[in-house]
């Protein structure tokens, strides 16, 4: 290779650490995604600097389609400060320089594992989902092959035959997180990991999300303002988690909250799990913590 | 569609009759590389008639079976099914969606191992209700209501529609794989050795059943197998089948006590007596 050119950035090292080659063949593969919703578009994907399982789909996608004058925010389950958050976004200012917020209103592009921003997204943002397993069938179809195949010919009994066993078993639909969309009345989608919470966020959201899965080497999508309904029956409707209490840092009562362990004699608390909305309504509110 | 006499040569079937008939199968063929799997069936099927099909293992039953439900692509032939809205269809010319769509609302396909018809994971009653789900009902309540009225149906204790079916017994399993096919109402059933690896006493009573369910729903069928009782007892109308061709045909009392060729002759006298 020749001499970086001049950049900003880390030295010796491409804008955002892909080679422009790469990025031209996610960038080609997500507009793929983008014409057809909620359809998986296999991809190239390539060995990053982090395990599998880290977020080597998101990274990808962020690399591809980040630029100077991106403001990135990255989040691991709802929180700003946790391992995986901070060392994907310190990736990204280091390979790129760009302007790093933990404000989600302030960002143009979020890299997410796990959690949809409380704050409404507006016009101009892209979410980055994380992926593990991109396939919706995967544990009710084992062959590729066939679970591709009923795809193709919108074949998705089997997958409310696995609703009708949650409620034969737990007398509701138990499935908690990564809780099965139909996109624009066709395909099947995984959300990703994210709580069944945050499904409603996904239906006709003004921003862009896009979803990568570096290990499945998968990328699928949702333009802004797509229909996007979680799967359920006329009696049994989609419903999402609800708190008896509310949130102990900030009293938001419409947020989703993580319950942690405060000592070992059965002391707890719940806080939202989104760091960034928590922190702007006690600083907004002005309560002490 | 096909001419006439590629049909079966038997007086049994005016041409006139054929625009009521389900199934017309002309000149259906299919080889495995240069062995023959099946050559040059035809017949037709009416509603509510039941064809059996018989032969020795390796003689091209399955492969005939596979060809007419759509499972595999014969490599010459054709096979008509009068579909309930739009007239004659060769289903190996549908598109894929639509032989899926037949496969699982207008036809029922019940397969030698319940294993290979059934998902073992899930419960009974999400196995019945499958066909319901796919096909567009979206209400837990009816589904399971639906489940349940066919789990007795086919003689199973309604308590067990929430079991799973690896808990089944091989002759419960076997009832369970009919009553998933059934719940649809489909027109046309196709068996592949319903009754084989079950002892005796359960086979007569799932034949008994078959035979109920065949007169009560006007159900038309195939059945394939190599128990000439089981076929004198629910087949209308009998092929005999050797080294993938069809040599005798006809009523089933006909060939089975005046046997013409020689080995359906066989076929009849090695059957033990009692």
């Amino acid at each position: 290779m020749t001499a970086a050119a001049p950049q900003p950035g880390l030295a010796g090292y491409n804008f955002a650490y892909l080679d422009e080659q790469t990025k031209r063949m996610i960038r080609r593969a997500i507009l793929k995604a983008v014409a057809i919703p909620g359809y998986q578009v296999p991809f190239a994907s390539r060995e990053m600097p982090l395990s599998y399982g880290w977020g080597t789909g998101g990274v990808q996608l962020t690399a591809a389609l980040i630029g100077p004058d991106d403001v990135l925010k990255v989040i691991d389950q709802g929180a700003d400060d946790t391992t995986n958050a901070v060392s994907i976004r310190k990736f990204f200012a280091t390979t790129t320089g760009v302007a790093t917020t933990t404000r989600t209103a302030a960002a143009t592009l979020i890299q997410t594992r796990h959690r949809i921003p409380e704050t409404p997204l507006a016009d101009g943002q892209i979410m980055v989902f994380q992926v593990p397993i991109p396939e919706p069938l995967r544990w009710l179809e084992r062959r590729e092959v066939e679970s591709r195949r009923m795809h193709a010919l919108e074949d998705y009994g089997v997958m409310y035959v696995k609703l009708y066993e949650d409620i034969v078993r737990h007398g509701k639909i138990a499935t908690a997180y990564d809780y099965p969309v139909m996109v624009n009345q066709r395909y099947v989608m995984a959300p990703s990991p994210i709580p069944k919470f945050d499904n409603p966020k996904l239906d006709r959201s003004p921003a862009l999300m896009l979803f990568g899965a570096g290990r499945e080497k998968r990328i699928y999508a949702l333009p802004p303002y797509t229909a996007v309904k979680s799967l359920d029956f006329e009696d049994h409707p989609f419903e999402v988690q609800s708190w008896s209490q509310a949130c102990a840092l900030c009293g938001a009562t419409d947020s989703y909250l993580d319950e942690i362990i405060t000592d070992d004699r059965g002391g707890r608390m719940f806080v939202c799990s989104d760091t960034d909305h928590c922190r702007q309504r006690t600083t907004a509110e002005g309560n002490s913590r | 569609m096909s001419a006439p006499e590629a049909l079966l040569p038997d007086a049994l079937l005016p041409d006139a009759l054929l625009p009521d008939a389900l199934l017309k199968v002309a000149a259906l063929t299919h080889l495995y590389g240069r062995r023959v799997g099946c050559r040059d069936v035809g017949f037709a099927l009416w509603p509510g008639e039941v064809m059996g099909v018989v032969g020795e293992s390796g003689s091209g039953k399955t492969t005939l079976l596979h060809c007419l439900s759509g499972m595999l692509a014969p490599s010459a032939g054709t096979v008509h099914y009068r579909t309930r809205t739009e007239g004659w269809q060769d289903i190996h010319r549908l598109p894929e969606a639509r032989r899926r769509l037949l496969m699982r609302t207008d036809w029922g396909i019940v397969h030698q191992n319940p294993r290979d018809g059934l998902r073992l994971g899930v419960s009974a009653g999400a196995n019945i209700g499958e066909r319901l789900l796919a096909g567009g009902v979206r209400h837990y309540g009816r589904v399971r209501a639906e489940a349940e009225a066919w789990l007795g149906e086919v003689e199973i204790d309604r308590a067990r529609l929430d079991d799973l079916p690896s808990r089944f017994s091989g002759g419960m399993l076997q009832r369970l794989q009919i009553a998933r096919n059934l719940v649809t109402r489909p027109r046309l059933i196709f068996m592949d050795e319903p009754t084989g690896g079950l002892d005796v006493s359960v086979q007569a009573r799932l034949l008994d059943l078959l035979r109920g369910l065949v007169r009560d729903l006007g159900l038309a069928a195939v059945i394939v197998t190599h128990d000439l009782a089981v076929v004198r007892l629910l087949a209308h109308r009998l092929m005999v089948m050797k080294e993938g061709a069809v040599v005798e045909s006809g009523l089933t009392d006909q060939v089975l006590d005046d046997p013409r060729h020689p080995y359906t002759q066989l076929l009849v006298a090695s059957v033990l007596q009692g």
